[in-house]
């Protein structure tokens, strides 16, 4: 190895060894515990079980009921992130009007922590102090039923991060030349049809990464459902369940299992989307 | 095209831009208008407060817990920052500028981790720093939160790497600089702009970080204000806390609008850049 080749692995070694040390080794760690019965208060009971933790986990109610409400979830808050994310992004990359203002205050949501934003959505709602309901002229108890609740919980999600992916789909627009909608313009193509036939298929790039970075974001939802119902009246999502069985049951073996199968099912989804859109997302050019 | 319809797409992009800082704001303006509300006021169900009190805002100083998760989140969120950025630096400099066989793996396994799910090793993380000390801890928080921030640091940071005149450096070591020198005299102060947009992005996900702040902790002495505010039970156990908690989401949200505003540019070019260039 010549120097230039040691002084890069040196340079790079404290920031692998950090996230190797804080994700390869607890995962390996997890992978380990979701093998064994561990109770923390039941220490002594420790022992091998092997695939016993999974078998009860997949054969549970609990588990695929928190898998439909996560994947719901997901599926609903980033459907409707993508067509207001392009409406916002249009909207930025066109108009002449308050600009920055407008940039400006859409990192706003961004900037917002998570815990703050579900409040603000869960007062608004709320019967006796939000606004929402005298408003509407309603008297739902928007957060006590199940289904009115995944509508505040999606509310709050795509309230928050919008944002995130405008600006990547703004970015994307950016990198559709101009000349090309100007000289299709000319031929008669429609401003529909500009939009399907030539912006759209420039920019798959940039929705690849925006939809896949955000579908994994929202898939371990956990802040907003935690604040808003606790995963009560049947909002519970996969990382509700994790956090309970591990925290605060204190059930180390079944809540690893748990995790792992978190885990599994992120890297399902990332591949999935890899090979779905043959996605260039480490197709870099090479750099001198 | 005609003046007309050009008129009409001008009136068209206006209100849409007005919705748009409409939607962005109101729930802003929504917790802001809660936490100025007097107690009796607080279940009026009505947008903008009739009469405006800051005793909420008082209350809350008032009471430990909160100045001391504030100080927690300041503290480890700098300090996690800091750290990301140097760290992040170091390897996007390597990535950038030096040929080594496994820099692919290096970016390929850094973008792994920012799919990573924090849930599947909460449970070890517990385990683990109860054994060896770092349960309820300042650094307990800061090894993951920067351990999921460098990813972030190194893609931002590369991509900004990329676009540095790197001839300057050249020039500086033909004049006698040592490769530190160059860089922390020629190179660094260009790539500025770049540290602060990933420190800045690396700042709002440690400020706002929740799972492992809940999960990590357990009194004053490390708990961060997203886990107050979700635990207040207010300054008296007869009254909701709801002004409290208000006005504790108005001050962790002060900060971080005051730093979007000012660094609004750099903060668009880099969410976007480690996305999109790459």
């Amino acid at each position: 190895m010549n120097r230039q080749q040691r002084l890069g692995w040196w340079l790079c070694l404290p920031a692998v060894g950090a996230m190797l040390l804080v994700t390869a080794y607890p995962l390996a760690y997890a992978f380990w515990l979701s093998l064994y019965r561990y109770d923390l208060r039941f220490p002594e009971q420790r022992a091998f079980v092997g695939g016993a933790n999974y078998a009860s986990v997949l054969t549970s109610e609990v588990w695929w009921q928190a898998l439909a409400n996560t994947v719901l979830i997901t599926a609903g808050s980033v459907m409707m992130e993508l067509m207001l994310g392009f409406a916002l992004a249009l909207l930025m990359h066109r108009t002449l009007f308050a600009r920055r203002t407008v940039r400006t205050a859409i990192l706003v949501p961004y900037g917002i922590i998570t815990v703050v934003a579900a409040l603000a959505w869960k007062f608004a709602f709320d019967p006796t102090t939000g606004f929402i309901n005298a408003l509407l002229n309603l008297d739902q108890p928007w957060l006590n039923e199940r289904w009115s609740a995944f509508c505040v919980i999606i509310a709050t999600e795509v309230w928050k991060t919008t944002p995130f992916m405008a600006l990547l789909l703004m970015a994307g627009l950016t990198l559709v030349p101009q000349d090309l909608l100007q000289a299709a313009r000319v031929d008669g193509a429609s401003r529909i049809q500009r939009f399907f036939q030539i912006t759209l298929p420039l920019m798959k790039p940039a929705v690849a990464v925006a939809l896949l970075f955000r579908t994994l974001d929202a898939f371990r939802i956990f802040d907003t459902v935690f604040v808003q119902t606790r995963g009560a009246h049947g909002t519970e999502t996969v990382s509700i369940v994790a956090y309970h069985t591990l925290i605060a049951r204190l059930n180390l073996g079944l809540g690893s299992a748990v995790s792992v199968l978190i885990f599994a099912g992120v890297s399902l989804i990332a591949i999935g989307f890899i090979k779905g859109f043959k996605a260039p997302l480490i197709h870099r050019e090479d750099s001198q | 095209m005609t003046s007309e319809s050009n008129a009409l797409e001008r009136i068209f992009w206006i209100f849409g831009s007005l919705i748009v800082i409409v939607y962005a704001l109101i729930p802003v303006a929504w917790i802001l208008s809660l936490s100025l509300k007097p107690p009796a006021d607080l279940n009026d169900r009505r947008f903008i407060p009739n009469s405006i009190t800051f005793e909420h805002y008082r209350a809350i100083f008032q009471d430990l817990q909160f100045p001391h998760a504030l100080w927690n989140s300041l503290g480890i969120a700098f300090l996690s920052t800091l750290l990301a950025v140097v760290l992040g630096a170091m390897a996007a400099y390597a990535i950038v500028r030096l040929d080594f066989p496994g820099k692919r793996v290096v970016l390929a396994g850094a973008l792994a981790i920012a799919m990573f799910p924090p849930i599947s090793i909460i449970g070890p993380l517990f385990e683990m720093w109860r054994a060896i000390g770092l349960f309820d801890t300042w650094p307990g928080l800061m090894l993951p939160y920067m351990t999921f921030t460098l990813p972030l640091s190194i893609w931002t940071l590369s991509a900004f790497f990329r676009d540095v005149p790197w001839d300057l450096e050249k020039a500086a070591r033909i004049d006698g600089a040592t490769r530190l020198q160059a860089f922390t005299h020629v190179i660094a102060p260009i790539a500025a702009p770049g540290a602060v947009a990933a420190g800045l992005l690396i700042f709002i996900f440690a400020w706002n970080d929740f799972l492992f702040a809940i999960s990590l902790t357990s009194t004053n002495k490390a708990r961060t204000v997203p886990v107050a505010i979700a635990f207040f039970t207010g300054s008296s156990r007869f009254e909701l806390p709801t002004g409290s908690i208000a006005a504790a989401s108005v001050v962790v949200t002060a900060p971080i609008i005051l730093l979007v505003l000012i660094f609004q540019r750099w903060l668009v070019t880099g969410l976007t850049a480690g996305a999109i260039k790459g």
